[in-house]
């Protein structure tokens, strides 16, 4: 960790680009309360108020004040998917290195079975499962963690296999270093930079995939404001976008707005992803 | 025929990193008559494969030539168009590179890769290549030179490959070949039989050739002048044995400092000592493949035993069942009289600290992200118990040992050490566990010449001052030769004699380790013209008997 | 001889293929049997009769052992037959016969837009790698990772419906929709998914061959003087093929789900919507039904490519 910063002095534009886009985000999620100028899910108006003083960005169905659904929405949205992201990350990756390190039965019985549920497309088996446990955030939460911890593990037991395969390894394995000293003081420290990109990337999955799902009417439920479930409430809207005046504009442009919120969060840490993989691929291009 | 075929002047090449070009040749001056070999010589990072490819107007990815002229029979190369480059390439200057198993195409039969340039140059039909193909493996002395181009790449042994990538470059019977470190990769008794090859052939057709080599004895069997380079600049040129016998500057002496050095003399042990550690019967194997057969060493303490072998003889196996990374599927080993466990978990720690490993590749040997004094900490605290500022003041104490300033070096991590200075830090670690018995495998192998000789210098030290006992794992004769008390031949997981020194080097020997010693390139230019005459002789008499 | 390791390592990949395939519906159907309490109860609610709950058992034939009701539901799903809905108790393939041809119709028809257009330009990206071209897609593929699938189709209908009025903002096709109104109608869904899969086909295809490019027989071939279009075609692209077959399958799988999100956009009659709606029912036999269908075609996809590349390896193909 401190070499990361020490390494920001040298890091390129999109990477900062990449920082501060995750750093307002992560204000806004925090901040919220503070920061919304109305209650979350509460009508403060009369309903599709256009964006005017007042209500920045408009009122929804309900009259609701959208500028302050959407930045509740980054505190649920983002918070539901790093929850679930930290979740699938210590399932997956202690599983995967303690698979890697120990070999044998272990790995075998543990990688056949990951195959198998790799098999299975994650969206698919996410509804089959949802069709059981019903759409609470805790059964969410717990299912598309363990979903995405298989991904996880995939990752981190190839990064630790490598690892596993130096001489420095061997020289502890012969020193009779205890398994978790290995897992710890000889493979962790070098499969650090890896991981850190994945837990970016896996983050990016899960919070897409939150909101796909909160698109269906599957995942957060209203009325806590989702960015998801934001963009298929007012989904109708954009048939009537119009671009002969600003309020009928704006109107229609009502959909576009959580999605973006979406879109540019995911960009912003993939920038951030890339120069991390940069960073620990050594001096490439 | 004394025309200048291959004029460079003053060539320079870039490389690209870190988003900005640094020099990887500096200017050098490079000529070439017809029918004349140059042997390229220089250690990693000389930049030889760099310029012998400049030779064919060619740069890798993320190179450019930068400077200088490059003149091969009256035409420019640096700077030439594309076409006219390839329209030479192939057909007048050939390439052979040091890896034939990837440089052939995998989806393709030999006979048809050998093919491609010559009817693609519009030199020969198909049918005359494939038949002019059989008439070089013939004189490649490939075995089944008519069937054999019918098969792939991966069907056919590396050394075989190797003959068949010369023959390939000899297809349009160029002007001049690249030879890029072919046989480099090849065990010596494989590569007695390519550069004899090799030589014969070049020889025949009166090529110019480009010997690229980081092997000075090799190089001298092959060239008629030699050029010496160091990070990208010309040491020195001069005829092949002027340069073997009176080198003129000191890098270039410094070329064979492994095979100059002598250790010093031992004082006499009692014959009736114990032995240290007794190898018994053991045989192994990794699943279904059995690399280890009923092998018995006895180690004396205090001795350096050296065990000699190709890649496949189960040398670098026998450290590992040693060690209990490998357990034996019979026999065992004992240590001072103990029988130790074959599982290597399942053996005492006070027992352990005994015996100790170094690896050859100290890059991977040392954890990147831990510090020296970390790396070198960890054996004290494990084995012996030192914490604090004991244990810093031992680490102090073992950097001073292995020549190397504790101030400078306990806060460093390993990617800032050198080659040599990796190794020395693996040694201090064994050290650290104060063993009495240490394996060194093939230690110097991945080292330069003058920084492989530091380390078997320091080793030598260690032995006399801690009364030491080595198993040295190496497939360089010459380095056996200096150091070891005993040695122990090793040929497909048996062992084929032992002995000690004197005994194993002085005849008569067993039949292969007769081949392996004479298989091993001396710094006399006629050596192999010598030991060809020689075995030819043997065959000769042995098929009248 | 020749033939028999590779016939040997295909059997083998068919098999453990097969054998994923059949625990996926073993898990599938397993999950009916998971859910807390009986469907019975929970379909018909805490007020029901004994008389109707035994009715419900009856009709859905929950009375005999789980045994032997999965390999009744087995040998039905194989040919065609899953039942019938919990919801609207109609027999389930006449729910989703249609639909599901139609989901297929709108990913083949997304995947011949997106598959040659993203091995070309994958090659040529690999081929003047570094170039503005090359730059670009590596842009573009940024943002077709970060971009939810809803937002790409929210911008495309907000353009060419919306804004130009070119193409229709519902894709609602029936059976007598004629193949060019179909078309025409399934385009802006079809761009959607192109668009998706576009971006990261044609960044795979180019590491693919960029790869491949840097190999030394590749080198070599161009030390020898061989001309450049017949380096990449005869000693490049045979080799490229494995990886090649690879991308291309691994997408149609991830086109053949992706597909869910874009239908409930665009409003397309396919097999994505019937499954989302049987989630919120909570109709349980409909959901089993439509999973089976994705994962196996998932799976099946992936196992053909293997078994592609497999045959595409010189090495296995002429083994020692």
């Amino acid at each position: 960790m401190n070499n990361l910063i020490f390494h920001l002095r040298d890091a390129p534009v999109s990477a900062w680009v990449g920082i501060v886009i995750v750093a307002f985000y992560a204000f806004l999620a925090i901040c919220a309360p503070v920061l919304a100028p109305y209650a979350e899910s509460v009508s403060v108006g009369a309903q599709y108020q256009t964006w005017t003083s007042a209500h920045y960005l408009g009122t929804d169905a309900l009259g609701r004040d959208v500028m302050s659904r959407l930045i509740y929405g980054a505190r649920n949205t983002v918070g539901i998917a790093l929850a679930t992201t930290f979740l699938a990350f210590t399932l997956g990756a202690s599983w995967g290195l303690l698979a890697a390190t120990l070999g044998g039965w272990f790995d075998t019985i543990s990688s056949r079975l990951i195959d198998v549920l790799m098999a299975i497309p994650p969206l698919i088996f996410a509804l089959l499962i949802l069709t059981i446990t019903g759409t609470s955030v805790v059964a969410l939460i717990l299912v598309i963690a363990i979903l995405d911890s298989t991904r996880v593990f995939r990752l981190s037991r190839a990064v630790a296999q490598g690892i596993l395969t130096m001489d420095y390894i061997e020289v502890a394995r012969m020193r009779g270093e205890g398994m978790f000293w290995l897992i710890r003081k000889e493979v962790l420290p070098n499969a650090a930079a890896p991981l850190i990109a994945e837990f970016g990337l896996r983050f990016c999955f899960v919070f897409l995939f939150i909101s796909a799902l909160s698109f269906l009417g599957l995942g957060i439920q209203p009325p806590t404001a989702d960015w998801g479930g934001m963009v298929r409430e007012s989904a109708k809207l954009i048939a009537f976008a119009n671009f002969s005046s600003w309020e009928s504009a704006t109107f229609g442009l009502a959909p576009l707005l959580p999605a973006g919120a979406i879109a540019i969060l995911t960009i912003g840490v993939n920038l951030v992803v890339d120069w991390v993989l940069h960073l620990s691929s050594g001096l490439k291009e | 025929m004394s025309d200048t075929l291959l004029d460079m002047k003053n060539v320079m090449i870039e490389g690209r990193s870190d988003r900005q070009w640094k020099p990887i040749i500096k200017g050098v001056d490079l000529s070439l008559k017809r029918g004349e070999i140059l042997g390229l010589i220089g250690e990693s990072g000389a930049g030889k494969s760099t310029l012998g490819l400049a030779a064919m107007g060619y740069t890798k990815g993320g190179c450019r030539i930068s400077g200088g002229s490059i003149n091969f029979d009256g035409i420019e190369l640096a700077g030439a168009s594309n076409e006219a480059l390839r329209q030479l390439r192939g057909k007048r200057i050939a390439y052979v590179a040091q890896s034939a198993a990837s440089a052939f195409n995998p989806a393709f039969k030999l006979i048809n890769q050998f093919g491609e340039a010559p009817v693609q140059h519009g030199v020969l039909s198909k049918a005359q290549a494939q038949s002019d193909a059989i008439e070089l493996y013939r004189k490649i002395r490939l075995p089944n030179p008519e069937t054999i181009g019918f098969r792939y790449p991966h069907q056919v042994s590396g050394g075989q490959l190797q003959r068949a990538m010369t023959a390939m470059a000899m297809a349009c019977r160029p002007d001049l070949i690249i030879f890029d470190e072919p046989t480099t990769a090849l065990d010596v008794t494989t590569q007695i039989e390519v550069l004899a090859a090799i030589r014969d052939i070049v020889r025949e057709y009166n090529t110019a050739a480009i010997y690229i080599t980081h092997d000075l004895a090799v190089v001298a069997q092959m060239a008629d002048h030699i050029k010496v380079l160091l990070r990208g600049e010309e040491v020195e040129q001069a005829p092949a044995r002027e340069m073997l016998s009176n080198p003129q500057e000191d890098y270039t002496k410094s070329l064979w400092a492994v095979r100059e050095f002598r250790r010093a003399p031992r004082p006499p042990r009692d014959v009736n000592e114990t032995p240290l550690l007794v190898v018994e019967n053991v045989s192994a194997a990794y699943g279904p493949v059995k690399v280890l057969n009923d092998v018995s060493v006895t180690i004396k303490r205090g001795s350096t035993v050296a065990i000699v072998g190709e890649s496949g003889s189960g040398k670098s196996t026998l450290a590992r069942v040693i060690m209990g990374l490998l357990p034996p599927s019979k026999g065992g080993i004992v240590y001072d009289g103990t029988a130790l466990e074959g599982v290597g978990s399942k053996r005492k720690r006070g027992l352990k600290r005994h015996i100790q490993m170094i690896h050859q590749m100290a890059d991977t040997a040392l954890n990147p992200k831990q510090r020296i004094k970390d790396i070198i900490g960890r054996p004290l605290d494990f084995f012996i118990g030192l914490k604090g500022a004991a244990k810093d003041a031992r680490i102090r104490e073992l950097l001073t040992l292995i020549e190397l300033d504790p101030d400078e070096f306990m806060h460093r991590y390993p990617s800032e050490l050198s080659g040599g200075q990796k190794q020395r830090i693996c040694i201090a670690r064994a050290l650290a566990a104060e063993p009495t018995f240490i394996i060194c495998d093939e230690v110097t192998s991945a080292l330069d010449q003058l920084v492989a000789e530091g380390i078997l210098r320091l080793l030598d030290r260690l032995q006399r001052e801690l009364d030491l006992t080595y198993m040295f794992i190496t497939h360089d004769i010459a380095t056996v030769r200096s150091i070891a008390d005993e040695v122990v031949v090793m040929q497909h997981g048996v062992i084929v004699e032992q002995g000690t020194n004197d005994d194993i080097f002085t005849p008569p020997h067993a039949p292969y380790t007769e081949l392996l010693l004479s298989s091993v390139p001396e710094m006399d230019p006629d050596w192999l013209s010598n030991l060809l005459a020689e075995r030819a002789e043997e065959s000769a008499q042995a098929s009248l008997t | 001889m020749n033939m028999n390791s590779i016939q040997s390592i295909i059997l083998k990949r068919l098999f453990s293929g097969l054998l994923t395939l059949w625990i996926v519906t073993v898990i599938i159907f397993a999950a009916i049997e998971l859910l807390p309490g009986d469907i019975a109860t929970e379909k018909l609610g805490q007020a029901a009769t004994p008389e109707s709950l035994a009715a419900f058992r009856e009709k859905f034939d929950l009375n005999r052992p789980v045994v032997e009701r999965y390999i009744s539901w087995l040998g039905g799903a194989v040919t065609g037959d899953f039942g019938i809905s919990l919801s609207n108790q109609r027999p389930i393939s006449e729910l989703i016969g249609q639909r599901t041809a139609n989901t297929f119709f709108l990913a083949g028809y997304a995947a011949s837009i997106a598959v040659p257009i993203a091995v070309i330009s994958g090659m040529m990206a690999a081929l003047y790698n570094g170039s503005v071209f090359d730059r670009v897609l590596s842009g573009t593929t940024l943002a077709a990772i970060s971009f939810p699938e809803f937002f790409i189709a929210y911008i495309l209908i907000l353009v060419f419906s919306v804004g130009l009025g070119w193409f229709p903002s519902l894709a609602n096709v029936d059976v007598d929709t004629s193949l060019g109104e179909r078309l025409y109608k399934t385009f802006l869904p079809a761009m959607t998914l192109t668009l998706i899969v576009l971006a990261y086909m044609m960044r795979m295809t180019r590491a693919a061959i960029l790869n491949l490019l840097a190999l030394p027989y590749i080198e070599m071939a161009h030390l020898k003087g061989i001309k450049r279009w017949r380096v990449i075609a005869v000693h490049a692209l045979p080799n490229a093929l494995a990886p090649i077959i690879n991308v291309i399958a691994l997408n149609l799988a991830y086109l053949i789900v992706g597909v869910v999100l874009v239908e409930v956009v665009f409003v397309y009659p396919g097999l994505g919507q019937v499954l989302v709606d049987a989630v919120s029912n909570r109709d349980v036999t409909v959901v089993q039904a439509a999973c089976l269908i994705f994962a196996a075609t998932y799976i099946l996809l992936n196992l053909l490519a293997d078994i592609l590349s497999i045959i595409a390896n010189p090495r296995l193909l002429h083994p020692r």
